[in-house]
């Protein structure tokens, strides 16, 4: 099926527990080849959980996961999914693995079968996409918040994902690697689908727009975005 | 936190294969650790003090960590010479040293600084995440590499979780001193931190599913030994060969 949608929702719910009331339910969602879905809602409306079921890191409680058609069902079916579609966590730190830059671009890649040299091909490229040639060798820890956000994002793309879903972010991003974030992710080819309660960054990568609310998946029409005065010193100043 | 002070020279033993300098510091310490004569230990001490000059270690960090392993050694000297049965050297009052129990805190003593010695001049002259990488190529187990190299990165995540709560509490005026609120207070920060740390485990395993990890381990640097690394092991398994017939022949 060439023209299934890369992810596919249908019907999905989630429960944490038997009894409790549901973070979301009932939600349908299509991701296509090349979409670009920014999905709004405020903190602790199940953005996260959503994210995680789409992965297969939580087992959806109700409905289908669906990967270009397949429905994913046990562990290797999303282990499959992962090889086509990346996560970039909210916290870098949650993702950052490995004592040196090159060595954790390259872990995706090296999970992928390629050789040593092939890995560290791809993440060389990865990282001079995302602008952090040079990083290499550094130590992961003494990176900078933001140069970290990139190193994540530059070890989901080293994996060449046809999907990309990105979980707030630009939460404590400062605005120089935010506005390079802007530019990365309108320079791939993949589809994104982006969570944020950051209308403005949204706007700036998404063409179809979402909410969540109450639970539920609500398309917005993109219309009713509209501009309106906000006032800060440095107007000049990306934000 | 890991400050790693002795990786960042640039002397050959900097720049030698891991895998040789591993395989060598692990078999001088096993060869060592047996040893029951001081005649090997002696020999592996002076050789060893030899490797870190040829290191060239910074000073400081390197009497520091001399300082530290020999504060456990001090207590031994505490206790060996008055517990060890033995014929009486001499009376300190009246407690009785033996010649035993003072030869064998001599020997400990040696052993210790020894090993310690070489594993400064071998071992900690490379960064953790080549030693990960060489463990990986001379086949330790993947999972025994993956705790090495994740304790390395995550104990800097951890211990600036700890800084954050212990900002956090004296922010509100927490101030250690010895009593019941300190105590109830750093307990529950130690179990804050545990609990980061079991978040951050389940956090990690996320992130490697995420990028398709399925349980086997590759590491990206390739290794070479060059002649000079060849001479070198050489050199090191005819050193241990030699310090195994000073410790046999003395036997």
């Amino acid at each position: 099926m060439p023209d299934a949608p890369l992810l596919d929702l249908r019907q999905v719910g989630f429960v944490y527990a038997p009894g409790a009331s549901p973070v979301f339910h009932g939600v349908d969602f299509a991701l296509e080849p090349g979409q670009r879905i920014g999905l709004f809602g405020p903190n602790g409306c199940g953005k996260t959980t959503l994210l995680s079921v789409m992965m297969g890191l939580l087992p959806a409680s109700s409905g289908e996961v669906r990967h270009l058609g397949r429905p994913m069902r046990t562990e290797a079916d999303f282990a499959q999914l992962r090889r086509g579609i990346g996560l970039l966590l909210q916290n870098a730190d949650d993702q950052i693995l490995f004592p040196t830059v090159l060595d954790d671009v390259a872990f995706g890649p090296l999970n992928l079968g390629l050789s040593p040299a092939q890995a560290a091909a791809e993440a060389r490229e990865a990282l001079a996409f995302v602008g952090m040639e040079g990083f290499e060798d550094r130590l992961t820890h003494r990176l900078s918040g933001g140069e970290k956000k990139l190193v994540t994002l530059a070890g989901v793309l080293a994996m060449r994902p046809k999907a990309l879903l990105l979980d707030e972010p630009t939460s404590s991003l400062d605005p120089a690697t935010r506005h390079r974030l802007i530019h990365i992710l309108n320079s791939l080819e993949a589809a994104v689908l982006t969570v944020s309660h950051d209308w403005d960054f949204l706007n700036l990568v998404s063409g179809d727009f979402y909410t969540i609310d109450s639970g539920r998946l609500v398309k917005e029409a993109a219309a009713e975005l509209h501009w309106h005065p906000h006032a800060h010193p440095h107007p000049d100043q990306p934000h | 936190m890991i400050e790693e002070p002795f990786a960042g020279g640039d002397s050959f033993l900097h720049r030698a294969d891991p895998r040789a300098k591993l395989v060598l510091a692990a078999t001088l310490a096993c060869v060592l650790a047996v040893s029951s004569g001081w005649q090997a230990p002696a020999l592996a001490l002076c050789i060893g003090a030899g490797l870190v000059l040829w290191a060239r270690l910074p000073g400081r960090a390197f009497w520091r960590r001399m300082l530290t392993i020999n504060g456990f050694v001090a207590f031994l000297w505490v206790f060996l010479p008055f517990s060890t049965p033995g014929e009486t050297a001499f009376r300190l009052g009246p407690l009785e040293v033996t010649s035993q129990g003072l030869s064998l805190a001599l020997l400990i003593s040696l052993k210790t600084n020894a090993i310690m010695l070489a594993f400064l001049a071998l071992v900690a002259t490379s960064d953790a995440a080549s030693l990960g990488q060489a463990m990986h190529r001379l086949r330790v187990p993947a999972k025994l590499v993956f705790l090495f190299l994740f304790t390395y990165r995550f104990i800097h995540v951890i211990n600036a979780e700890r800084q954050r709560l212990v900002q956090a509490a004296r922010l509100r005026g927490f101030k250690a001193r010895s009593n019941a609120h300190t105590y109830r207070t750093l307990a529950s920060l130690l179990a804050m931190v545990l609990v980061g740390a079991m978040r951050r485990a389940e956090m990690t395993r996320r992130a490697m599913l995420l990028r398709g990890f399925n349980g086997s381990f590759t590491t990206l640097r390739t290794f070479r030994m060059g002649l000079g690394e060849r001479l070198f092991l050489a050199t090191g398994a005819a050193y241990a060969v030699v310090l195994i017939l000073v410790e046999v022949l003395n036997a």
